[in-house]
């Protein structure tokens, strides 16, 4: 099993490990909960090393990545990043990732440790295929090179409400002006540069440090270290994936993947379908006339349960599909959960309207003290649940 | 009465007193799940026997299956739990699911002691 650069790191801190992705990675330190509600109110550390780090070079980059991503990158200016898809021929995810822009012709796609070796096998195969040329223009220069550089980097997140304090006691850079889904090169952290990028995937204001392997255990003392007076602790995994349920953020493997569109999963504000191609496009144009056959809703339990991955869920007693994710929210102290459902199984006013919102809030108003439609099944019993909006929890409302 | 207290290989534990007794996990359980966020508890009134799943304790990373490790009918199931099943967290031992009545251990029962248990959680 691989192992990051921080591993003795998180032995030192007594962390629980657990198996992700080939990775042996920090499940939890104090426990998932108060992990959770450290992130919530004051700030998280993370290491997500395992998150692998494609580089994507030459004249012909941006155009390569027109071919295989659902963004327009044509748009992406150098120093920022952007959330996006890279698909299959039948618009299924292969995978979801950012995207940097380190410089006009070079760029860092950050992809999902489970979907790396997948993603570099396909943009490989994709490169020498070259059915891309044909959207280059008359006699430009061809070249991209492809370089997998994971094993070079080490991910730290640093998330919360006073993350960036945090981060602004420790660097000479000037990060107050940063704003989110842009980055800058920091030298002043570690002596090397390290890419801070004001993103992350838990629902609060927080960065993304991009630190070569070498500097990693350097930079995770100091921010722990300089972090305690602001209430910093070191989160794991379990956490990880609590935040991003409670904040409504899809997770490959649940949400996402081969047989599911962006489309069906909510994520249309990622697709520019505007664009003239790109893989999986005519697909979903085609999906996308039809409304696409499923597609994602959140719901919250009327009582305490736990409804996981693959719980059946049925609207006015009939299966309408499955839950993708589900569990207990720390922060909203609430059952909840998203599930992929059937177009055709949602009340007929409802089908008409376009967003997963709208539909919400349709179900929502229409449905006080009304009988619910909606229940999921777990371990043979039913429970009743509501329709709710998502995010289940932003932090500009809290909650 | 005596009270008798044992111990599963699945980390349950079990106090009788006469034909009575009260069934929970024990604090390595509580410990290697995690923080727990839901308990499942069977109707008073049905019968279970020894091996049955009697309930579901659930953290936030996974759902485990509570087993009956005596033969009897459930007396009492503790509500409590339902509305705060950090207590079993916090104090695993005295945080029991059901109350049992009619309880017949089994003569076969691989159950261990107290010392016995801590033995067998340090091999774990």
């Amino acid at each position: 099993m691989k192992r990051t650069a921080l591993y003795q790191k998180h032995l030192d801190l007594n962390a629980s490990l657990t198996a992700y992705a080939g990775w042996e990675m920090p499940l939890q330190y104090s426990g998932i909960i108060a992990e959770h509600l450290a992130v919530r109110k004051a700030a998280g550390l993370f290491d997500v090393s395992h998150m692998g780090e494609l580089m994507i070079t030459g004249a012909a980059a941006e155009i390569f990545l027109q071919y295989l991503l659902t963004r327009d990158v044509q748009k992406l200016k150098t120093g920022r990043a952007t959330y996006a898809l890279m698909c299959n021929d039948q618009g299924g995810v292969l995978d979801d990732l950012l995207v940097y822009r380190l410089q006009d012709d070079k760029f860092m796609l950050v992809v999902n440790a489970a979907n790396t070796e997948t993603v570099s096998e396909w943009i490989k195969n994709h490169l020498q295929s070259k059915k891309w040329y044909t959207m280059l223009p008359e006699g430009a220069d061809a070249t991209v090179l492809f370089q997998d550089m994971s094993v070079n980097y080490a991910l730290l997140a640093l998330q919360g409400p006073r993350a960036r304090e945090i981060l602004l006691s420790l660097s000479a850079a000037d990060l107050s002006e940063l704003k989110p889904f842009h980055f800058i090169l920091d030298d002043s952290l570690t002596g090397d540069p390290v890419l801070v990028s004001r993103t992350g995937y838990t629902g609060e204001d927080g960065f993304e440090l991009y630190c070569s392997s070498e500097q990693a255990a350097m930079l995770w003392e100091k921010l722990l270290t300089e972090g305690q007076v602001y209430g910093l602790q070191p989160v794991g995994l379990g956490a990880r994936d609590t935040l991003r349920l409670e904040s409504g953020l899809p997770l490959y493997g649940h949400e996402l993947d081969t047989r599911t569109t962006p489309l069906e999963a909510g994520l249309d504000r990622f697709v520019n379908l505007e664009k003239p191609f790109f893989i999986g496009r005519d697909a979903m144009m085609l999906k996308d006339a039809q409304l696409s056959a499923r597609t994602l809703v959140a719901f919250k339990l009327r009582k305490r349960a736990v409804a996981r991955q693959g719980c059946p869920v049925y609207i006015q007693e009939r299966q309408a599909g499955y839950v993708t994710s589900g569990g207990y929210a720390p922060f909203l102290q609430a059952s909840i959960g998203l599930a992929l459902i059937a177009r055709s199984s949602l009340p007929p006013e409802k089908k008409q309207t376009e967003g997963l919102l709208q539909n919400a809030e349709l179900v929502n108003r229409s449905q006080i003290s009304a009988k619910p439609v909606l229940s999921v099944e777990v371990r043979g019993k039913r429970y009743e649940a509501d329709f709710t909006d998502l995010p289940f929890y932003n932090r500009r409302k809290k909650g | 009465m005596q009270e008798t207290i044992y111990y599963s290989k699945n980390h349950e534990w079990v106090k009788i007193k006469g034909e009575l007794a009260w069934i929970g996990i024990s604090d390595y359980a509580q410990n290697a799940l995690g923080d727990i966020v839901f308990v499942e508890l069977p109707e008073p009134g049905t019968e279970f026997e020894a091996g049955d799943v009697l309930g579901v304790v659930e953290s936030v990373k996974s759902a485990s299956d509570i087993y009956c490790m005596v033969n009897g009918t459930v007396a009492e199931v503790n509500e409590a739990l339902l509305e705060e099943p950090e207590k079993v967290n916090e104090d695993a031992e005295n945080a029991w699911f059901v109350k049992m009545e009619a309880v017949i251990l089994p003569e076969d029962h691989d159950l261990m002691d107290e010392n016995d248990y801590r033995r067998f959680c340090e091999d774990e």
